[in-house]
């Protein structure tokens, strides 16, 4: 619906101030943005070149422009060599990055990408996040669609989880920490009852020990820490090793769905 | 609208149909079919029956032969047009097309013009063949050249436009319909029926293929594309194609 592809069924949205939905509006969005969708796209029985060639003549670019962004785009992704093969001949990560750089080649303010590393060998999967990365840098505003959320907490700065509806939208560190927050654990060289007793006066959250750990959860590392080490030690302890542990993105997927279910 | 951009899609096409197979032998059989074929059944019939090919019968021999001109306009445009539409959407290429700023009016106006030009480029290769083909092959009974002439020139000119439009309409509207290519060409022979009711209809005496009857002819077809046009257009609206489209 954002890339203006299919009708809006509620609600309303704007992308560079232009509503989705208003046809005027819709053909002012479609110029400032680039999509790669999941299944990239692409002419298979045209040349890498010329697939990016035609994609730039509809934006308007100039020849010059054109011709400059291909080489450009198509050397940064190691296809160069390969732009007067068929598209059809290539592997899922050269169509992959081919369809990147069809997105890119009008340098749209706006980049949606739709599953960018899905079915990609390890090494084209890096290429690609690595290449986000580097628009990232160059401040494009950029809608990664991925079931891989290890991928999501890595290269997104906000973050919304999906499921039949959006459950939350924040930033990756705001979610660990507002969904599920973070975990200390300590390593004693001996865990006994004078200490567990100690720590039960700092009326800790969630207070477990297993063999030589105690482990806890924290919102503000910095300031219960070192409150908790204290007691510890006054009450006898020796600490090995504090360590504070963030759940991950699964962990809050998987609160979120079953919150949901 | 802006033509420079239907242009660049129909530019597009035909650099795919050129690595497209079966595109490009739905594009050239036929007008070789008319253009070696009839000819030669001219030849081998002049020499099994001289009476069949008389000067007073081939004229109206000649002019049944030429309205298979027509029909096949009609059928190259079927195989076109489900590629560059269904076939698309099944690889998937169509939604990149449609998530750029060209508007709904330059993708299918481009669609229509990479149906259109193979189409009639092939048919007037062919024709122009058929003509110097049977006036070799009938020269000797008639005394003349009976191609070229008004009559066909007119149904080159006038009629396998137009009905070569009707085509490409229906095409359109057919792929709004289907979900696979065959299911495209499946409903797309369909647009033969009309094409055939006029030859048969001419074979029997109901209406007559002179410069009139042509005229006549191309003038209803052209209302029908008219409101052919309507309805394409209508059902070619780029925001259901992937949500609606069957």
């Amino acid at each position: 619906m954002l890339c203006c592809l299919i009708s809006k069924t509620s609600g309303s949205a704007t992308i560079g101030g232009y509503e989705i939905g208003n046809k005027e509006g819709s053909l002012k969005i479609r110029k400032m943005i680039g999509l790669v969708p999941d299944n990239v796209g692409l002419s298979e029985h045209l040349t890498a070149y010329d697939n990016l060639d035609f994609y730039g003549k509809i934006y308007d670019c100039s020849d010059s422009q054109r011709k400059e962004s291909i080489k450009r785009f198509l050397e940064m992704l190691g296809l160069w060599e390969k732009r007067n093969d068929l598209a059809g001949t290539f592997s899922k990560g050269m169509k992959q990055k081919l369809a990147i750089a069809r997105a890119l080649i009008h340098d749209p303010q706006v980049l949606f990408l739709d599953e960018p590393t899905a079915n990609l060998d390890p090494e084209s999967a890096k290429t690609v996040r690595e290449f986000i990365l580097e628009l990232k840098k160059q401040k494009k505003t950029i809608f990664l669609n991925t079931h891989n959320l290890d991928e999501a907490q890595r290269i997104c700065d906000k973050i919304g989880i999906l499921n039949t509806k959006l459950r939350v939208v924040g930033t990756p560190e705001d979610l660990e920490r507002e969904v599920k927050g973070k975990k200390t654990i300590v390593s004693l060289e001996q865990v006994n009852e004078k200490i567990l007793s100690a720590l039960k006066k700092l009326s800790l959250k969630n207070l477990t020990s297993e063999a030589n750990k105690i482990t806890f959860d924290v919102s503000d590392p910095d300031k219960e820490n070192w409150g908790a080490v204290e007691a510890i030690v006054l009450a006898g302890g020796h600490v090995n090793t504090v360590n504070v542990v963030g759940s991950s993105l699964e962990d809050v997927y998987l609160k979120l769905v079953r919150e949901s279910a | 609208m802006r033509l420079s951009k239907a242009w660049l899609v129909a530019s597009r096409d035909f650099k795919i149909f050129r690595h497209q197979k079966n595109i490009l032998y739905s594009i050239i059989i036929f007008p070789i079919i008319i253009s070696v074929l009839f000819p030669a059944i001219l030849e081998f019939a002049g020499h099994r029956s001289a009476g069949l090919l008389s000067a007073t019968n081939l004229p109206n021999l000649l002019n049944s032969f030429s309205f298979f001109i027509v029909i096949g306009a009609t059928y190259i445009p079927l195989g076109i047009a489900s590629y560059s539409i269904v076939g698309e959407k099944i690889e998937k290429s169509l939604e990149p097309l449609l998530a750029t700023p060209l508007t709904d009016g330059e993708i299918l106006l481009g669609k229509a013009i990479a149906a259109l030009l193979p189409t009639l480029a092939a048919m007037y290769a062919g024709a122009t063949v058929f003509m110097v083909g049977v006036d070799a092959t009938t020269f000797g009974k008639l005394g003349y050249n009976y191609f070229p002439n008004w009559t066909f020139g007119v149904l080159l000119l006038v009629l396998v436009p137009v009905a070569v439009v009707m085509s490409v309409l229906y095409s359109v509207i057919v792929s709004s319909r289907v979900n696979d290519v065959r299911s495209a060409n499946s409903f797309g022979i369909f647009i033969f029926l009309p094409f055939l009711a006029i030859y048969l209809a001419s074979e029997i005496g109901i209406i007559s293929l002179d410069l009139n009857g042509i005229f006549i002819i191309a003038g209803i077809l052209s209302a029908i594309d008219i409101a052919l046009y309507f309805v394409s257009t209508a059902a070619f609206q780029r925001e259901e194609i992937l949500t609606k489209w069957k």
